[in-house]
C-alpha cells in the first residue's frame, strides 16, 4: 500500500468514526472516497509531449434523513486537521439543505451487511523512468499516446456498518502507430505488472500490422458489405449498451435501445451472450450503496434480454428486484461469450468484405430502433477471398445493432480479448471488457 | 491566494529555468427533478494546485488537491524530476516565451449570486417545470436540471504573473419523452445547451412556462409526425444545431495540437494542414468564425488562457478563407501558424491544451422570413440529438429532435428523426445565407472532451440561422 493510501485509510476511519458519533436518530449516511495517486506521459512522434503526476482524493457524503437526500463531495488531502474541518462544514451544509428539500418517494438507505477488502499491489514503472522505457524501443517509428500509471482507490462506508476499501496499482500505455500518409494501428499495454518483454511483442505485432498498411488505402463505395468486427471494434458498441440501453431506468423511461427486445418485439441472435463477470476483480463489486453485484450475471442469453442492470432506487420506483447495479446502471465488467471461429480462419470466413479493426465515435442516430453510427478507424482492410488487399479510406456506418448483432451476426471468435479501459475523466479509470471478434452480415456504410 | 502562493514560489529551491503555480477552487451544485421527483441534490467542492516546471525546454507538472505549502513543494519537486527526465526526449525545446508575464483579474459578470436562490426553491422551480412539460399521457417522462458552478484560479510565476479569474456559471436543461407504443421521441430545450456565465438571473425567465409546454407538446406531435424525407434538398438549420455543426466541424479540425498530432491517440486529427492557413477555402465567402473570449455572459468567455495569454476576438475564418488556428503559444511556436489564446485546463489536476472557448459565425443579413421564403424546398431542423464525424473531423452525420418541411417558401408539415450527412468543406462551402443579428443566439456546454489524460472543458458558441444548398437529409428506421 503506497503511503498516500495509507494515511486516506486512516482518514477515512476517523471519518466514518466522527461521522457516526455525530448522526442524529433520523439520519442515515455513505461515505465515498475516489483516488489515485497517477503518473501521466503523452507522447508524440516517439517523444515526451507532457508529463506530470497527479494525486487526488476526494470523499463524497450522502446524508438521507426523512425521506430527503442529499449529497456533497470534497477533498480529502490526508491532514486530519484540515479534512476533518471540511467534512465538518459539509455534514452541516447536508443538514440545512436537506430538510429544504422536497420528500423523495423512492430514496433508498444503505441496509446491507457486506464489507470487503482489496488491496492489489503492482510493480510499475518509476515516475522517471518511463519515457527512457518506452521511446527506445520506438525510435523511428510515428508513435504517439499515452503512458498513464499509478495507484487508485474506491472506498466506501455507511451508518449501518458496511465498509469496502479497493485500492490498486496500475497501468496502460495506450499508443498508436502512423504510417507516412496517416493510416496507424492502435495497441495497448495495460495491467499491474510492468514487463518490457511484453511490451516489446506487442510493439512486434503492431509494426507486423503496420506493414499492411504500406498500401494506399482502397476507397470503399457506400453501401452493405460482410464485415469482422475484431473485439476493440465490439468494445465500441459494447460500450454504447450503458448509454441508454441496458439500464431498467433508461427501459422504464423510455430512452432505451432494448425496448424493443424487452417487449420481445426484437430478439438478437442466438449466438450472443453477454454478462457482467466480476470474478476477474480488476474492479470492485460494491456499488454506491454499498451493495455487492452477483460475481456473473448474464444480461442478454442467447440473444434474449434476461436481466437489466437494476440499482435499488429503480427496484424501488418500478417494483423490480435490485442487482447491484450502480447509481447509472452501466456495464461495469462487461464480456461476450466466445464462438466457435477459430481466429486464423477470420479471413477465410469473411471471404470478401471489410476488417475492421476500430471503430470511433459512436451515438445513437435512431436510439429505439437500436440505430448507431460512428465510423471506422486505425487498421481497416478490404479483403478480398479471405487476403488482405488494400487499407480502406474511413467510412462511415449507420447499421441497427438489432440487425448486426441479430439476423446478420455469422459468428463469434472462439476466444476473447481483453480490452482495458483506459480513460481518464477526473480519474484513471478501471477495469475493461472481455470480448471476442465478431463475423456479420451486410453491415450498412453509408458515407 | 495569490500572496501564499508567492510564498511558496519564493521558498522552492529548484535549478529551473520557469516555475509556475495556479490554484483552482471549484464549488458546484446539480439538482436533477424527474416525473416531479427530486432525482439528486448533489454539491462538489474541488480544489488543488499544479505547479509547472521548466527544465532544459521540457515543463512537467506535479498536481496536487491541497493548498498547503508543503504538499506544494512536493509537487513542485515531482514536476522538476520529469520534467528533468523527459528532458532528453522532448518534442520541442519550450521557452519561457510560451508562459510570458501577465497580470489582471477577470470575473464573470452577473446580477445575481448562485448562492442567491435556496435549494428547496429550486426544487419547486423544477418540478413545476416538469409539470408543464406533462401536457399529455404520451409524456412518458419529463425532466429538468439546474447546475452552478463557481470557479476561482489564481495563477502566478517565477517571471511575475499574477492573476485571479472568478467564473460564475449557470446550465439548466428540462424536456419530455413521449411514447406511443414502439413510437418514442423527445423533445428538449435547445438539445439542453442552456449554458451561461452569470447568476440566477437567467433563471427563470419570462419565456420559461411557455416555451416548456411547447415542448411538451412537440414531444407529442412528433409522435404522428411524418418521416423525415430521404431527399438532397436544402437544409436550413436553427442556432442551435448550428452551435453543434460550428463545433464538431469547425473548432476540432482548427485545433493545432491536432494538427501537430498530440490527439491524434484519442479525439483524432484533422483533415486542415499546416499550410492550409492563409489560403484555403474552408467555406463559402459568407462564412466568417471567431474566437471571441470576451462575450459578456457566453459560457467560455474569459480574461487569460491558463498559460497566461490575454484574452482577445480573433477571426479563424474570414469570408470563407481560413486564416488562423486555434492553438495557444506552445502550438503557435511549434507551428508557426498564428493561433489564440486558448491553452485551457479543465482544473487543477490537467496540463493546458488548445480548446475552443467561444467559438461564433458571425451574423450575416438574411432575416429568417427571408431564407424561408425563398427556399423552394428544403427541411428545417433544431435542437441537437446525435453527434458523430470522423477522427480527421470530415465525414459527419448529426441528427436533431425536430423539423418542418420548407415547401414553396412556407414552413409546412413537422418532420420525425431529422438526420443530415456530409463532408465538412462541402457542408461549409454550401452555405448559402446567413441569418442577421435577430436570429443570432448563443449556448454552451461543459462537455467538450479531449485531451490524454481526459480533460471535459466548457465551450459557448454563438450561431444565427443558416441555410445550406444540396445537403443529403434523411429520416430514422432501420
Amino acid at each position: 500500500m503506497s503511503q498516500t493510501f495509507e494515511i486516506l485509510e486512516s482518514t477515512f476511519d476517523r471519518l466514518l468514526k466522527n461521522f457516526q458519533s455525530e448522526r442524529q436518530p433520523n439520519e442515515h449516511f455513505t461515505l465515498t472516497l475516489t483516488g489515485e495517486t497517477s503518473q501521466f506521459v503523452r507522447f508524440n512522434h516517439a517523444k515526451v509531449r507532457q508529463i506530470g503526476s497527479v494525486i487526488d482524493c476526494q470523499a463524497e457524503l450522502t446524508l438521507m434523513a426523512n425521506q430527503r437526500t442529499a449529497s456533497c463531495s470534497f477533498p480529502l488531502c490526508g491532514d486530519w486537521e484540515t479534512d476533518w474541518q471540511a467534512a465538518k462544514s459539509v455534514l452541516q451544509e447536508l443538514r440545512q439543505d436537506a430538510a429544504d428539500l422536497p420528500i423523495d418517494p423512492y430514496s433508498v438507505l444503505p441496509s446491507g451487511t457486506e464489507s470487503s477488502r482489496e488491496v492489489h499491489i503492482g510493480r510499475l514503472l518509476p515516475p522517471d523512468q518511463v519515457a527512457s522505457m518506452v521511446l527506445p524501443e520506438v525510435a523511428g517509428l510515428d508513435f504517439a499516446g499515452i503512458y498513464g500509471g499509478g495507484g487508485l482507490l474506491r472506498a466506501y462506508a455507511d451508518s449501518v456498518g458496511q465498509t469496502h476499501w479497493f485500492e490498486t496499482e496500475s497501468f496502460a500505455l495506450d499508443y498508436s502507430i502512423f504510417t507516412a500518409d496517416n493510416q496507424a494501428v492502435k495497441g495497448v499495454v495495460a495491467g499491474s505488472q510492468w514487463d518490457k518483454a511484453a511490451y516489446v511483442a506487442k510493439l512486434a505485432n503492431s509494426k507486423r500490422q503496420l506493414e499492411r498498411l504500406a498500401d494506399a488505402p482502397k476507397p470503399i463505395p457506400k453501401g452493405q458489405y460482410r464485415t469482422y468486427l475484431a473485439p476493440q471494434a465490439i468494445a465500441e458498441i459494447i460500450a454504447m449498451f450503458s448509454w441508454g440501453a441496458v439500464g431498467e431506468a433508461a427501459i422504464q423511461q423510455g430512452e432505451s435501445a432494448f425496448g424493443m427486445l424487452r417487449r420481445g418485439e426484437k430478439y438478437l441472435s442466438p449466438a450472443f451472450t453477454l454478462n457482467e463477470n466480476f470474478s476477474h476483480g480488476l474492479v470492485p463489486r460494491f456499488n454506491d450503496l454499498g451493495e455487492m453485484a452477483p460475481v456473473e450475471m448474464a444480461i442478454i442469453d442467447a440473444g434474449k434480454l434476461v436481466n437489466s442492470l437494476v440499482n435499488s432506487r429503480t427496484a424501488k420506483e418500478y417494483n423490480k428486484v435490485a442487482n447491484g447495479a450502480n447509481g447509472s446502471e452501466s456495464l461495469r465488467s462487461p464480456e461476450v461469450c466466445p464462438g466457435t471461429l477459430a481466429t486464423a480462419d477470420v479471413l477465410k470466413a469473411l471471404d470478401t468484405g471489410l476488417y475492421l479493426s476500430n471503430l470511433h465515435y459512436l451515438n445513437w442516430s435512431d436510439r429505439p430502433i437500436g440505430r448507431i453510427t460512428g465510423m471506422t478507424r486505425y487498421a481497416c482492410f478490404w479483403v478480398e477471398n479471405g487476403e488482405i488487399v488494400a487499407p480502406i479510406e474511413n467510412l462511415r456506418f449507420d447499421e441497427s445493432l438489432y440487425r448486426c448483432l441479430g439476423d446478420n451476426l455469422l459468428s463469434l471468435t472462439d476466444v476473447q480479448e481483453f480490452i482495458p479501459e483506459v480513460g481518464s475523466y477526473d480519474y484513471r479509470s478501471l477495469g475493461g471488457m472481455w470480448l471476442p471478434g465478431v463475423l456479420v452480415d451486410d453491415f450498412t456504410y453509408t458515407l | 491566494m495569490i500572496a501564499e502562493l508567492q510564498h511558496v514560489l519564493s521558498t522552492l529551491d529548484l535549478p529551473a529555468d520557469w516555475v509556475g503555480l495556479r490554484a483552482v477552487k471549484e464549488t458546484a451544485s446539480c439538482r436533477n427533478v424527474r416525473d416531479g421527483l427530486p432525482q439528486g441534490n448533489s454539491k462538489q467542492l474541488s480544489y488543488g494546485t499544479m505547479v509547472e516546471v521548466l527544465v532544459n525546454g521540457q515543463i512537467g507538472y506535479g498536481a496536487v488537491n491541497s493548498f498547503q505549502p508543503e504538499h506544494l513543494r512536493l509537487a513542485a519537486k515531482a514536476a522538476y524530476r520529469q520534467a528533468l527526465a523527459a528532458s532528453q526526449w522532448a518534442i520541442y525545446p519550450m521557452t519561457p516565451v510560451t508562459r510570458p508575464k501577465v497580470v489582471g483579474n477577470y470575473t464573470s459578470p452577473f446580477l445575481k449570486p448562485l448562492e442567491a436562490i435556496a435549494p428547496g426553491e429550486i426544487n419547486e422551480l423544477l418540478i413545476r417545470l416538469c409539470q408543464t412539460l406533462k401536457v399529455s399521457d404520451k409524456i412518458v417522462q419529463t425532466n429538468a436540471s439546474a447546475n452552478t458552478q463557481e470557479v476561482e484560479s489564481w495563477y502566478i510565476s517565477s517571471n511575475g504573473s499574477e492573476v485571479y479569474q472568478k467564473f460564475l456559471l449557470l446550465g439548466t436543461s428540462y424536456g419530455a419523452i413521449a411514447q406511443d407504443g414502439p413510437d418514442v421521441q423527445q423533445r428538449s430545450n435547445n438539445g439542453n445547451g442552456h449554458y451561461y456565465q452569470g447568476g440566477w438571473e437567467l433563471f427563470p425567465d419570462a419565456a420559461l412556462w411557455d416555451r416548456a409546454r411547447q415542448i411538451g407538446e412537440q414531444a407529442v406531435e412528433l409522435l404522428t409526425a411524418e418521416e423525415c424525407p430521404t431527399a438532397t434538398t436544402t437544409l436550413v438549420l436553427a442556432p442551435d444545431q448550428m452551435m453543434l455543426q460550428i463545433h464538431e466541424s469547425v473548432g476540432h479540425p482548427l485545433e493545432l495540437d491536432r494538427i501537430l498530432g498530440d490527439e491524434r491517440n484519442y479525439a483524432g486529427g484533422s483533415f486542415v494542414k499546416p499550410s492550409d492557413f492563409g489560403t484555403l477555402a474552408y467555406g463559402s465567402a459568407l462564412m466568417n468564425i471567431t474566437f471571441n473570449p470576451t462575450v459578456p455572459g457566453e459560457f467560455a468567455s474569459y480574461g487569460f488562457d491558463d498559460t497566461g495569454a490575454p484574452a482577445t476576438k480573433e477571426y479563424l475564418i474570414k469570408d470563407g478563407v481560413l486564416r488562423r488556428g486555434l492553438g495557444g503559444l506552445e502550438s503557435q511556436a511549434r507551428t508557426g501558424v498564428a493561433g489564440v489564446s486558448c491553452a485551457r485546463a479543465s482544473s487543477w489536476n490537467r496540463p493546458p491544451i488548445d480548446r475552443m472557448a467561444n467559438l461564433n459565425l458571425e451574423a450575416g443579413s438574411d432575416s429568417v422570413a427571408e431564407i424561408i421564403r425563398d427556399t423552394e424546398h428544403g427541411v428545417y431542423m433544431e435542437a441537437n440529438r446525435s453527434w458523430s464525424i470522423d477522427d480527421q473531423r470530415y465525414k459527419f452525420q448529426f441528427g436533431c429532435e425536430y423539423a418542418r418541411l420548407i415547401e414553396n417558401g412556407q414552413l409546412t408539415k413537422s418532420l420525425r428523426n431529422p438526420n443530415y450527412r456530409g463532408t465538412t468543406p462541402e457542408f461549409w462551402r454550401s452555405l448559402v445565407r446567413i441569418g442577421d443579428d435577430s436570429s443570432w443566439e448563443m449556448y454552451g456546454t461543459p462537455y467538450c472532451g479531449k485531451g490524454e489524460p481526459n480533460q471535459s472543458i466548457r465551450v459557448g458558441h454563438g450561431s444565427p440561422v443558416c441555410a445550406f444548398a444540396n445537403m443529403e437529409v434523411f429520416g430514422g428506421g432501420a
